[in-house]
């Protein structure tokens, strides 16, 4: 079977579980996805399942588009590629749904954080910044010394400064399946995904789930 | 759209009966409380000092005295299943949403007028 599909974030809820305990869950609208192309060892050099995600007027696409789409027979906005146990199991214009998962099993999601543009040590590293008072100016946010002086006359490797923070592939593992509705498409995740809302996330089997825990 | 399909999670959640209270009721709160395997009812009584809207998240939180003048609060989600009745013993009258004042007065002061109406 195929390791992921596509889905996206629609937002957090909490939920009562069975013993009546508050469980925070991300929702996740999963599929439906549908199987655009194989990657066969002998053509491609390599074993995967590309899919699509998100139906789209045929204005949206250009022709190449459209034609690399025909043989789904349906228009697509996303397309990504993802292993696949046995790409037999698959064929062009099989639809995927979120029934792909299970309640109690793991899952690795995904995403790209929410972009914080240039930020400074604070926000990016959590450092303390500086006093507010005793005479301090400029000082509150700012990074303090950033190594020795004439020792390394340097700067090492890897000093945490002030720089881009999020909007970065970031993965979430190993969150456990609360809930799975087939008829919304939709997957309820224990615990926060990276993203905004709206944001596009792949839903993928856990490769560190523990043994007999799927 | 987007919102919708939360909202009716959300709404899945929510209890079709609340009884109606306020902040200043005097309520009697029967929580579940699972022992080993046995399941029983433990009772919280005292007055309502604060409530909290929000959906799934709606919660209020009741005071009471303990022995040696001690103040207990516990806060409940009204939605939640462990709740299994919330009973207002006493009407209050208060002025204020936020009951939080009363954490600094004992015996007299400590008093809430009945409402009746």
């Amino acid at each position: 079977m195929i390791r992921g599909v596509l889905g996206r974030k629609l937002g957090m809820l909490q939920v009562f579980d069975a013993a009546g305990e508050v469980i925070p869950v991300t929702v996740i609208k999963v599929g439906p996805c549908v199987v655009t192309q194989i990657r066969t060892k002998d053509r491609d050099g390599y074993e995967a399942v590309q899919i699509g995600f998100e139906e789209v007027a045929p204005r949206k696409l250009t022709k190449p588009q459209q034609g690399h789409l025909q043989p789904a027979g349906l228009l697509v906005r996303q397309l990504r590629e993802f292993p696949a146990e046995n790409i037999a199991d698959h064929k062009v214009g099989d639809i995927l749904h979120v029934d792909l998962f299970q309640v109690g099993q793991r899952v690795d999601v995904v995403g790209t954080t929410k972009g914080r543009g240039f930020a400074g040590v604070v926000k990016r590293h959590g450092f303390r910044g500086g006093p507010a008072t005793h005479g301090q100016s400029d000082r509150l946010r700012a990074p303090g010394s950033i190594g020795g002086g004439t020792a390394p006359s340097r700067v090492w490797k890897g000093q945490r400064m002030a720089g881009h923070m999020g909007n970065e592939r970031v993965t979430i593992q190993n969150l456990e399946v609360i809930e799975v509705i087939p008829e919304k498409n939709v997957l309820l995740v224990r615990g926060a995904v990276p993203g905004p809302r709206n944001g596009l996330l792949h839903v993928k089997h856990a490769i560190k789930a523990k043994r007999g825990a799927k | 759209m987007a919102l919708t399909i939360l909202q009716e999670l959300e709404q899945r959640q929510i209890k079709a009966e609340v009884p109606e209270f306020r902040v200043g009721d005097t309520v009697r709160v029967g929580v579940k409380v699972v022992e080993g395997t046995r399941e029983r009812v433990q009772e919280f009584e005292g007055v309502v000092i604060s409530r909290r809207s929000g959906a799934v998240n709606e919660n209020f939180t009741v005071r009471r005295l303990a022995t040696h003048g001690i103040g207990v609060e516990r806060t409940f989600l009204v939605h939640a299943p462990r709740i299994s009745s919330i009973k207002v013993i006493r009407q209050g009258k208060v002025r204020r949403a936020k009951l939080f004042y009363l954490r600094g007065l004992t015996g007299k002061a400590a008093r809430i007028k009945e409402r009746r109406d």
